[in-house]
């Protein structure tokens, strides 16, 4: 019964979705052409939250049908098992590939929803927007219902479910997706109020649309930090980023809604570089789709894609054709209408953002490229070559490392015409913590690094100059605080993975009780290994004494795990951190007679790899939060008259 | 007797997989230098049936063959050079983690740069057009 409700629910929201798209772009008509333009936009408003009910409704449905086990859905039995603990049979709704397409139109419904109660601009672009919006849902709820409707049932039911990855039943991965895919669907919202502002032709789009710009950023910048920190701790390898194409996937709509950020500032501010802005609106989206397109068709097998069916691939492509496309024609025919050309000086703040646009854009093409020419040489002449690191380190690396450089100069020059001079006097602070962060390394870390000196000192400069802005601004605008943090964050970041790369340590041994092993500054005593009895799994536990001498400061316990109902085995990691450095430790094979294998990983400044995520993060809400206390643009208010 | 034979199988498979992933701890250079080598030489060259890990990370026992190939190679005198030269010999570029720079890769290595001096120039052409229009209207 349940899963036919859900099924029912998810018709609703196909068919309230299709009146949202039509309904919005009616509306999208001035009142004077049309006399029930203004009847259109309250019916596109109610179907947006309408739709949103429906697909709550829906998902709510399947989650209900993972807790209580329901194993005559084919989902569920697929995906799920008795034995599992509750939070992972939650999680299990979108461990799964019809599951996480659920979510996908859940998290583009509730953006709807924002957009139909936040929407700011005019009603008609509202209403436009809404209806692209609407168009959107409808072709994702379509791919649902015909490719990979969730409700499908069994018959006969199995008396159990076939589990879940356990790689995948961790509480890391019970956020991870959910907010990525909050950042990834977060980006529909712009890239439909782009579309709006073709097809309406207003230009105060950039400032309608920047709260969720700022949500989809927010969430794709958690959302790859955690997917970084869960790669880091559940891998068992101490890497925290592999280049591998799934994560590749997610940093490049991260790379180019970072850029979408920078240049809508511009063109709300003082109206330059609308048309690039549009497009960036629209490339962002895209490159979320490409991502789903990616990871979704099996195109690249990985951990992270459940789907290897061709139809989905096909159906996805098609989409992807229609979405990039229509809005791409959109744009050309559109566009050229949209009074352009701003004016400013060569020594300005809309250069510097200019400037940042090119490097991002080229760093987004260095991981464009990366990730999708070997598929494209191999289905050319059938060459195989592999992108690795290598190829980053050579590409991405300098160039993204010459964007740092200027980071910190453009918050300090004024839109129009800047004073270059001003601004670098005013950075002196800045330049002499970056010389002191770069010579400190220089004398303290071994062995000396080049690289490691450069990075230390951008980072200083980065930090610095955040740190200068914060004191000097005290009682200033808050945009300005948002940026500082942001940027400072990015310092970071670049401090963590220097510090993790260069100056990793390891130690690889075979152990048996009572053996030391010395990795970095730490003396490590194996003390055996027993078994132990999880809810789901039976684990292997090593117990491994860190030592002060001869006294034991503390045991750490790595496991190795075994998931019978998956049939898998995997890595449990232990990790002690004192917030500079971590040591890490994995417990690899049995190797008989109390005698197992360990690695061990020093890693210095790991935490700030996610730290500074953290702060970048910060920065992105505490924008959001200025941006949604002033509720609509008024004129400037009268100064208050003093009590 | 089917079923005595695939427990004795499941029974030695462990035995099996763990000899061979064990070749990274026997096959340690004493001398930290070659040590260093090796690894930095593992991590160029990828494991061919793991999902993008290089040799010195994974875990499959084909990355512990090519581990212990190239700590032979090593051992016997080989360069960098001519170890790689050996195994791409054998397996094709797609062992290579750093993609060799060939016909075939002069766009992937280029691209990058070429759409940075692209969207460099058209910078440069915006901000010119963005100071003449400064210039007219301080006319």
């Amino acid at each position: 019964m349940i899963g036919e409700l859900g099924q029912l629910a998810l018709c609703f929201a196909l068919a309230l979705s299709l009146v949202m798209a039509a309904a919005g772009l009616t509306g999208a008509r001035p009142n004077e052409l049309n006399n029930g333009a203004a009847t259109a936009r309250g019916i596109a408003h109610g179907a947006a939250m309408g739709m949103l009910v429906f697909v709550a409704l829906a998902f709510g449905t399947l989650t209900y049908a993972f807790v209580t086990s329901d194993f005559s859905i084919a989902v569920v039995a697929n995906n799920s098992h008795t034995l599992k603990p509750l939070i992972y049979k939650i999680t299990g709704v979108w461990g799964n590939h019809e599951g996480s397409m659920l979510l996908w139109v859940l998290v583009l419904s509730l953006y709807a929803g924002l957009v139909s109660a936040l929407g700011r601009g005019g009603e008609r672009l509202t209403s436009a927007a809404l209806g692209v919006q609407g168009l959107l849902a409808a072709a994702f709820l379509l791919f649902i219902l015909f490719t990979s409707n969730p409700f499908l049932r069994l018959d006969p039911a199995p008396f159990e479910g076939a589990g879940l990855n356990p790689l995948l039943q961790d509480p890391g991965l019970a956020i991870h997706p959910p907010m990525l895919y909050a950042g990834y669907v977060g980006l529909s919202a712009s890239f439909s109020y782009a579309a709006a502002a073709l097809i309406v032709g207003e230009e105060g789009w950039a400032r309608a649309a920047r709260p969720f710009m700022l949500i989809a950023w927010i969430a794709l910048t958690c959302g790859i930090a955690l997917g970084s920190w869960w790669a880091y701790y559940e891998l068992g390898w101490g890497g925290f980023w592999f280049w591998d194409p799934v994560e590749n996937a997610s940093l490049m709509p991260w790379l180019v809604a970072t850029a979408l950020l920078h240049s809508a500032l511009a063109t709300e501010k003082s109206g330059a570089f609308r048309t690039w802005t549009l497009l960036l609106a629209i490339a962002g989206f895209s490159m979320s789709l490409i991502g789903t397109f990616l990871v979704r068709s099996g195109v690249l097998s990985s951990v992270h894609a459940f789907a290897t069916d061709p139809t989905r691939g096909f159906f996805i492509m098609v989409l992807i054709v229609c979405a990039i496309g229509g809005a791409l024609g959109l744009f050309a025919w559109r566009a050229p209408t949209l009074k352009g050309g701003a004016a400013f000086d060569t020594v300005s703040r809309e250069t510097m953002l200019l400037l940042n646009n090119v490097f991002l854009v080229a760093v987004c093409a260095s991981v464009f490229v990366g990730t999708l020419y070997p598929l494209a040489l191999d289905a050319y002449d059938g060459a195989k070559i592999s992108v690795g690191p290598p190829y980053y380190a050579a590409t991405f690396a300098p160039i993204f490392f010459a964007l740092l450089l200027l980071v910190p100069l453009g918050p300090r020059l004024n839109w129009r015409r800047g004073d270059l001079k001003a601004a670098l006097r005013a950075l002196i602070p800045a330049a002499a913590i970056a010389v002191i962060a770069g010579l400190a390394v220089l004398m303290i870390a071994t062995p000396r690094f080049l690289t490691g000196v450069c990075a230390f000192a951008v980072a200083g400069w980065l930090i610095g100059a955040s740190a200068v802005d914060l004191i000097r601004r005290k009682g200033a605008r808050s945009t300005a605080f948002a940026a500082a943090l942001a940027h400072a964050g990015l310092g970071v970041t670049l401090m963590g993975v220097a510090g993790t790369t260069l100056w990793r340590s390891e130690a690889l041994a075979v152990m048996g009780p009572g053996d030391i092993m010395h990795v970095g500054p730490y003396t490590l005593r194996f003390d055996g290994v027993t078994q132990e009895q999880g809810p789901n799994y039976r684990a292997s536990r090593a117990h491994i004494a860190l030592m002060d001498g001869a006294r034991v400061q503390t045991t750490m316990t790595p496991e190795q795990r075994i998931y019978p109902a998956e049939g898998q085995d995997m890595a449990d990691t232990a990790i002690r951190t004192t917030g500079l450095q971590d040591l890490y430790l994995a417990l690899g094979d049995d190797r008989g007679q109390g005698h197992w294998t360990v690695r061990a990983y020093v890693s210095p400044l790991a935490p700030f790899i996610w730290l500074g995520g953290l702060v970048m993060a910060m920065g992105g809400m505490l924008s959001l939060w200025r941006r949604l206390r002033v509720r609509a643009p008024v004129p400037a208010a009268a100064p208050q008259p003093a009590e | 007797m089917k079923k005595f034979l695939f427990f004795l199988l499941l029974l030695t498979a462990p035995l099996v997989a763990g000899s061979v992933v064990a070749a990274p701890v026997g096959d340690n250079f004493a001398d930290p230098a070659m040590e260093a080598r090796a690894r930095n030489l593992q991590r160029q060259l990828r494991c061919l049936v793991c999902q993008g890990e290089s040799i010195d990370e994974s875990r499959a026992s084909l990355a512990a063959e090519l581990r212990h190939v190239v700590r032979q190679q090593m051992a016997d005198g080989r360069s960098d050079r001519q170890i790689e030269d050996y195994l791409t010999g054998r397996y094709g570029n797609f062992i290579l983690m750093k993609p060799p720079l060939e016909a075939d890769t002069y766009f992937l290595w280029a691209a990058p740069f070429l759409v940075l001096i692209l969207a460099g120039g058209v910078a440069i052409f915006v901000i010119s057009k963005a100071r003449k229009a400064v210039a007219s209207t301080e006319l």
